[in-house]
């Protein structure tokens, strides 16, 4: 797979790839993110983390268009906006999974992976019914990058299964594969850990690891699980009551008082 | 038309290198191996692998590679890795297979002893395992992989991509084109070939030394005896580190030019195998039981009238099918409703199985219940038994064509002898017999004599026929303290031949009577609480259930009213028994990693709950163990088991 559709424009590794600033959210009354303010490098692990309702998922959805924040800018590729809007977001290689699988239940794993090929591809549905010349060439293009991915993911033996009848970790799994297909320059993962046995975690740490360093993909990633947050991510979040807390490396935020206070409740060691 | 099928010996092709030259020539464009890559069969012809081995082996030279060395290879079945072996023995080395999920303890031993210096191996977790193997004191100077995944940031010293390797090998014949030829041409049938560690079921692997000449001579007789041919097509998927698969995959297939084929992933087994329909397979015992336990639970989902079909025309197949299948008589109106079920049931059945193309499947390793045996053969599937060791180089006897019996392993291959020595030890001889155990000649000694006889370890006998029959293995076979002879693997098998038992471990050397340990069959039994409506939480909960114990004890009881049949057996029936609350591991030390039951180790391991088959007070043991996961981490689960007793019975005097 390659990165051929990101822009030639785009930063370099270890620059800024996206800046939100100042971001406040809230509906009605309540207030889900109040001055909200990080940056995501190029080629990071980045994690947010905190308690349940601390705006952990409104914060992804702001990055993704599906919630407009009230303040702030958001700045991904050097360019500054009020808000994204979901499609802007997929055009400009943003992908996500999400916390409850939104999977197509009836569809096979590689019919669902391909679906994530949508963004990238080129034709439109009348030449694709005469399925000639170009569009012939292109289905194939696209079967073998989502093949690749099956193959990535180790998912070889589920590819024709619906995947309703998969097991949870095997869904998630599956879902990671159709956000990989968009070729992403940025991957959003709500909690990819949720709900999975230790085996599952340890297979899913692996994969987002290997994302990472195999396609160059910058990765922001929610996660509960602490153990998994310290181990793979190169920096970390921490926000509570729609608050930033903390922003620093694994091991600075986890000392940080006042994240041991509101979340830890212990020090780890 | 020199040679369309086995090739003949001789000096030019007494090595796999000097067939693999041999092939590339005769037959350039046939397939030799496919492998489901990116969900397409990709497939490389004879000619096409001649230049891969033969880069692969100048890469290999290029890093420093010697005749004389030990190259280990680890992971699964890849035709790289098997290209591997095959450049090794260019070169004049030895490949050294070593079973891809040991944890790195017990690699560590087999790459010392085998003075290991170089190592190919599939992908990050066998690397991992390997440089963990370097701390622990192996050699391995040089780790090649396959897959490069996940391996770009890693700095080690002499860790290397196979491409890479390939690369160098190719700008080395592009400077010398003849080099890999000319390295091939100077082996010579009596070089080592491979060295196969044993599993060992009692103590350290020993490592088997076994030439050209050994390997080819017994897989050639054994070939032309099966009439295989270059349009043969095997599945790969059995351990590379086991010899049956070196013998079936490597051997057989460069002398007969037959195609192997490599499936995309252990889980994509039974799609793989169904897609490429093979020829000629072998499968142990339980993946043909495994098989048959999915088929029937199917069934049992089916409709009523797809499920009375099924069984109408199954209990014919079980009538005449057998008997068709070895060549008896069988009535017309017989034989007509033979192939109307054929049409209806057991093609479709042999399709779905991927079977309807097998001419030849051998089974081994472990006895094979005689209703699963029958149910294959009477479909019409040439299901045969062979018995063989590593130290023969695999073939040592094989149910002949026409004349199977399910209780015996039939008769010597042509060119293997056999006799049973005085104590009732199998013992064999044959071009097959291993060179020697590396470093350990006092295990030679002790397993070889000086005539060339080798002693097997199991204790058998011969029927009338001259077919041979397996009991036990030879130390195993104890004695009650009543003096009854008492064979635990021949009641242990009994026992598994019940689809809900998984694994069985039975006691009785100098006891009063016989007891046993029981495995449930998660699948088989957890279907089955299903049907009923019991609900449970996990293998532990429903191993401790009282439902199970009592379908287990109607098991346990049927074996004891068939061993009450047997006088020599008859007093060695089980009278106690408990359910495990966890199933017996590789990873654990309890099995081998052929699925071998390691007598001792469960017995020092188990020791109060054995103690409490012993006891006739005690109806419950408490049961702590550790259980250890695949990344080597360990922790303990407990359970409280409970000990049931079984009815035993008389022995029946027979008349006269």
């Amino acid at each position: 797979m390659s990165q051929a559709e990101a822009s030639p424009a785009g930063p370099a590794p270890g620059e800024v790839l996206l800046k939100v600033d100042n971001i406040s959210l809230s509906f009605g009354g309540v207030r889900a993110l109040t001055n909200i303010s990080f940056d995501v490098m190029k080629g990071e692990i980045r994690a947010i983390i905190g308690p349940n309702g601390a705006g952990k998922s409104s914060m992804l959805n702001v990055i993704n268009g599906f919630y407009h924040p009230q303040e702030g800018t958001i700045t991904y590729k050097g360019e500054t906006r009020r808000k994204m809007k979901p499609h802007q977001a997929a055009r400009t290689g943003i992908a996500r999974t999400f916390q409850n699988i939104a999977l197509f239940k009836g569809m096979s794993a590689l019919e669902n992976i391909m679906t994530g090929r949508n963004t990238v591809m080129a034709h439109n549905p009348f030449t694709a019914a005469v399925y000639l010349g170009p569009a012939k060439r292109s289905e194939i293009h696209h079967r073998e990058v989502c093949e690749r991915i099956i193959d990535f993911l180790e998912i070889e033996a589920i590819r024709k299964t619906p995947v309703g009848r998969l097991p949870y970790g095997l869904q998630k799994r599956v879902e990671l594969g159709r956000a990989l297909a968009a070729e992403p320059e940025m991957l959003l993962l709500d909690e990819p850990m949720a709900g999975m046995n230790l085996e599952e975690k340890e297979d899913m740490c692996r994969f987002i690891l290997d994302v990472n360093e195999e396609f160059g993909t910058t990765m922001v990633l929610i996660e509960h699980d602490m153990g998994v947050v310290m181990d793979i991510s190169d920096r970390v979040v921490v926000l509570d009551y729609g608050r930033k807390l903390a922003d620093g490396p694994p091991d600075q935020v986890r000392n940080d008082p006042d994240v041991i206070d509101a979340y830890l409740g212990v020090a780890h060691d | 038309m020199v040679d369309a099928t086995v090739a003949s010996a001789g000096p030019e092709r007494d090595t796999l290198p000097k067939l693999l030259m041999h092939n590339a020539r005769i037959r350039p464009t046939l397939p030799a191996y496919r492998e489901k890559d990116y969900g397409i069969w990709q497939t490389w012809s004879w000619r096409e692998v001649e230049a891969e081995i033969f880069r692969m082996a100048a890469g290999l030279a290029e890093l420093g590679f010697k005749r004389g060395d030990r190259m280990a290879i680890v992971g699964d079945n890849r035709p790289q890795l098997y290209w591997s072996m095959v450049a090794a023995q260019v070169l004049g080395g030895v490949p050294v297979p070593v079973y891809q999920d040991s944890v790195a303890d017990e690699m560590v031993f087999v790459l010392e002893h085998a003075e290991v210096t170089f190592a190919m191996v599939e992908d990050q977790e066998q690397v991992d395992k390997l440089l963990e193997c370097r701390t622990k004191g192996a050699r391995v100077d040089h780790i090649i992989y396959e897959d490069p995944r996940g391996l770009r940031n890693y700095r080690e010293e002499g860790v290397h991509a196979l491409s890479a390797v390939l690369d160098s090998g190719a700008r080395r014949l592009g400077r010398e084109p003849d080099f890999a030829a000319t390295e091939a041409k100077q082996g010579s049938g009596a070089d080592l070939a491979l060295m196969a560690y044993t599993s060992g079921t009692t103590g350290k692997p020993k490592g088997v030394m076994l030439t050209f000449d050994n390997l080819l001579t017994v897989a050639r007789a054994a070939a032309e005896m099966e009439g295989l041919s270059e349009r043969d097509e095997i599945l790969a998927y059995l351990p590379m580190a086991w010899v049956g698969d070196f013998a079936f995959s490597v051997a057989q297939a460069y002398l007969c030019g037959f195609t192997v084929n490599c499936p995309e992933s252990g889980e994509t087994l039974l799609i793989d195998l169904r897609e490429i329909g093979p020829t000629y397979l072998f499968s142990p015992p339980r993946i043909f039981e495994n098989l048959l336990t999915t088929v029937m639970i199917r069934m049992e989902d089916a409709g009523s009238f797809k499920r009375r079909l099924f069984h109408y025309f199954m209990d014919h197949a079980r009538t005449v099918g057998v008997a068709l299948m070895d060549g008896r008589p069988v009535s017309l109106v017989d034989r007509l409703k033979y192939w109307l079920g054929e049409l209806l049931v057991y093609g479709p059945l042999k399709n779905v199985l991927g079977f309807s193309r097998i001419r030849l499947a051998y089974t081994a390793g472990e006895a094979i219940g005689p209703e699963i045996f029958d149910f294959y053969r009477s479909i019409g599937i040439n299901l045969k038994q062979i018995y063989g060791s590593t130290e023969a180089s695999v073939f040592i006897t094989v149910q002949p064509n026409g004349e199977v019996k399910p209780d015996t392993v039939g008769r010597p291959y042509p060119g293997v002898e056999i006799r049973i020595a005085e104590n009732g030890e199998v013992m064999f001889k044959s071009a097959g017999v291993f060179a020697a155990y590396y470093k350990n000649d006092e295990a030679t000694r002790e397993t070889k004599t000086d005539d060339g006889w080798v002693h097997t370890g199991d204790a058998g006998l011969l029927d009338g026929d001259g077919h041979l029959k397996i009991i036990d293995r030879a130390k195993d076979v104890g004695h009650l303290n009543n003096g009854t002879m008492f064979a635990p693997k021949y009641i242990e098998n009994k026992l598994k031949f019940f689809p809900f038992i998984k694994e069985a471990v039975a006691f009785g050397h100098e006891r009063d009577y016989a007891a046993a340990f029981i495995n449930i069959d998660l699948e088989a039994v957890g279907n089955w609480a299903e049907r009923i409506n019991l609900a449970y939480a996990g293998y532990a909960d429903l191993a401790s259930r009282p439902e199970v114990y009592a379908q287990i004890k109607d098991c346990v009881e049927k074996v004891n009213a068939d061993l009450a049949q047997d006088d020599l057996l008859a007093g060695g029936q089980i009278r106690r028994f408990l359910i495990l609350h966890k199933e017996l591991d590789a990873d654990d030390g309890e099995l081998t990693r052929t699925r071998k039951v390691r007598r001792k180790f469960v017995a020092e391991k188990y020791a109060p709950q054995i103690a409490a088959l012993y006891d006739e007070q005690v109806s419950e043991v408490y049961c702590e163990t550790e259980v250890t996961q695949e990344d080597g981490r360990k922790y303990m689960i407990k359970a409280d088991l409970r000990i049931s007793p079984a009815k035993t019975f008389d022995p029946v005097r027979k008349a006269g």
